[in-house]
């Protein structure tokens, strides 16, 4: 039963991570980054206990609650750095299926290293780690590259728990969690601070 | 009484009280005294030894548990908490002058906590979490809320935050080839992780794109400061691997490696320097090649190489202060750092104007000056075990003097007839003053900080003995 649960939250990853990609509406990113976090906290499941994965997810929707917040603030549209070629949804559609191609390819590999943490466990992880780094190289918009962040450490902190239990381990990446959260909200402010002094 | 209360917690909380203090004085006389008080405490107070004062006995306790892990400063690391709240002291004091004070004493504080507290955690490779808290605490300091952030920002938080994953798992992995040494795969792939953490980390080539981006963006002396704290800690975090891991520190190929790397850091960031028409970008591209020293020296037979890393780090404390105090002040009183709108600025900066040459000198090792020591010893190691390195870091010091002397010709030209009209404040004067006399005293009497740096090895189990 858990193995299935686990296999469904590999699939909303892969939904939400590409959706995250593909999305230019600040609102549905928000809402598919507190979806992964919940797909993120069953996988983390399997390897640690209810309490501690429930670190993660509260961690996480804490995040996202913080930049939607700050996000809904502001009302600058998004910049139109997407609508260019080769920067368009087809071309994104076509990474995130090489991301998807290259995690595929290298999941064994990975799950025998990381002490057979579990497919599922590993697939998940790779593929937000994937998605995450893709985020990261096609954007410089502040709450895409926090995002993309969160989603790199998230697939990191999958594949974490799967080798390492410690409390404290849990309490500070829940905290750089919520620091990543913080910071993308202080630049995001400040990259709209010209509107707000002119307003 | 505990170590890591008294230089971890106190410092991240007197840095939080310190937030709500606007006063530029008054932030940088508060941050450098208590920066001055733990400093000497870290000297003067032995930690797990009762210290009698009359009839008060008192005893640091080196362990703090938080959570099921402990914090744990050794007696051995006194010196080094010197070092590094002695340094931090010279920067708040200094920071009056750059008119930076409310950001760089409080979250300063901060960050030096975070970072001594990377050094104090056990297990130690969750040191990567507490690193990454530090950057975290950056960004603010870096940015202001006023102001659009720059790409250089961004970037330092990217590659910054990645380095976190893969240092944690190169961690997980190495105790897997403790338990089977014979696994040469896994050795291969836990040096892969740790070598594209630390890549991350010290802004190893390419990946220190963001250092010249920062230094155009923000002011240099918050640059400066987190080009002095974080590789330095960094750097020390890094030996710590080499301590615990016997088959890293005798691993021929990593010491290629590290050599290799390091003369990459210090030819590239030599050549880019000289060829570069911006004085902020010329420090930050003097900053990687420090970077590359300091690798070079963990390169050597470690017995060499520790005192070695030792002896450039209050050189290059100093060195960044003042070079990145200097540019501060010329950035005031020009439009921007670029060789066309600094021309003939030393008729308005004398004192910065000079301090910046003083420092980009006394990084590439100009006899007399405070890198010169480091750096003879650094060659002379290096000559020792190829001559074709050592050559390979005469190229990298001679981009480094050439601009020095490029800068130098800049800032010296002006219009024929432009009168002196020194611009500077006293304390600015006072501090470029001291600073640049540091960096004399430094090269000629290296000996003046031994009595800090002797016993720094004994932090390491097995290196520098």
């Amino acid at each position: 039963m858990a193995v299935t649960f686990a296999w469904i939250a590999v699939g909303a990853i892969i939904v939400t991570s590409i959706g995250l990609l593909l999305t230019r509406d600040w609102r549905w990113g928000i809402s598919l980054l507190a979806v992964q976090y919940l797909a993120m906290f069953v996988l983390a499941l399997q390897h640690w206990p209810l309490g501690m994965a429930a670190v993660k997810v509260v961690a996480g929707w804490m995040s996202a609650a913080i930049l939607g917040m700050t996000r809904s603030g502001l009302s600058t549209i998004d910049s139109g750095e997407e609508d260019t070629w080769p920067r368009g949804r087809p071309f994104r559609l076509f990474a995130a299926g090489i991301v998807a191609l290259i995690v595929t390819v290298v999941i064994p590999g990975v799950d025998t290293i990381m002490a057979d943490a579990g497919f599922a466990v590993t697939a998940g992880s790779l593929f937000l780690i994937g998605m995450g780094l893709l985020h990261l190289g096609m954007t410089t918009h502040i709450l895409r590259v926090t995002i993309g962040l969160m989603t790199v450490l998230s697939g990191f902190e999958i594949l974490y728990s799967a080798v390492e239990g410690s409390v404290l381990v849990a309490a500070l990446l829940a905290v750089i969690n919520l620091g990543l959260a913080l910071v993308g909200s202080y630049l995001l402010i400040a990259s709209n601070s010209q509107e707000i002094e002119s307003a | 009484m505990n170590a890591p209360t008294l230089w971890i917690i106190v410092p991240i909380f007197l840095g939080t009280l310190l937030l709500f203090i606007t006063n530029q004085r008054l932030l940088s006389v508060l941050g450098g005294s208590s920066a001055v008080v733990l400093a000497l405490m870290a000297q003067f107070v032995p930690i797990e030894l009762a210290l009698r004062l009359g009839p008060l006995s008192l005893k640091i306790d080196s362990s703090l548990t938080v959570l099921g892990r402990v914090l744990l400063i050794q007696p051995s690391e006194g010196p080094l908490l010197a070092l590094i709240y002695g340094a931090a002291a010279l920067w708040f004091f200094g920071a009056e002058a750059s008119k930076a004070a409310p950001r760089v004493v409080p979250l300063g504080f901060m960050i030096i906590a975070l970072m001594v507290a990377s050094i104090a955690v056990e297990p130690f490779l969750y040191a990567a979490l507490f690193i990454e808290m530090a950057i975290l605490l950056a960004i603010p300091m870096l940015t202001s809320i006023y102001k659009p952030p720059g790409r250089g920002v961004v970037r330092f938080l990217i590659y910054q935050t990645l380095a976190m994953p893969f240092i944690l798992l190169a961690g997980w992995l190495l105790a897997g080839v403790e338990a089977s040494p014979g696994d040469l795969a896994l050795a291969a792939q836990s040096a892969a992780m740790l070598g594209l953490g630390f890549a991350f980390l010290l802004a190893i080539f390419p990946l220190y794109s963001w250092i010249p981006l920062l230094l155009e963006e923000t002011s240099p002396y918050l640059v400066g400061f987190l080009l002095w704290i974080l590789p330095t800690m960094t750097l020390i975090f890094g030996a710590g691997f080499l301590d615990r891991y016997s088959w890293i520190r005798s691993s021929s190929q990593l010491i290629l490696a590290l050599r290799y790397i390091g003369l990459l850091m210090v030819v590239t960031g030599g050549a880019f320097a000289a060829f570069q028409r911006h004085l902020g970008r010329i420090m930050a591209y003097g900053a990687i090649a420090e970077t590359g020293f300091s690798l070079l020296a963990l390169s050597l037979d470690l017995r060499i190489g520790i005192p070695i890393l030792f002896l450039l780090i209050p050189a290059r404390a100093l060195g960044l202060a003042v070079w990145s105090l200097s540019l501060t002040i010329i950035r005031e009183n020009v439009e921007t750092m670029r060789f066309g709108a600094a021309r003939g600025v030393l008729r308005l900066t004398p004192l910065a104007g000079a301090g910046m040459v003083v420092a980009t000198l006394s990084t590439s090792a100009f006899p007399l000056l405070a890198g010169f020591p480091a750096r003879l010893a650094l060659w002379e190691g290096l000559s020792r075990v190829s001559i074709g390195s050592a050559l390979w870091m005469m190229v990298g010091m001679i981009g480094l003097l050439t601009s020095a002397l490029r800068s130098l010709a800049v800032i010296s030209i002006a219009e024929e007839y432009t009168s002196w009209e020194p611009r500077e404040s006293q304390a600015q004067i006072l501090m470029l003053g001291l600073g640049v006399i540091g960096l004399f005293i430094l090269g000629l009497f290296p000996q003046t900080v031994q009595f800090m740096l002797a016993d720094l090895p004994l932090m390491f189990e097995h290196l520098g003995r």
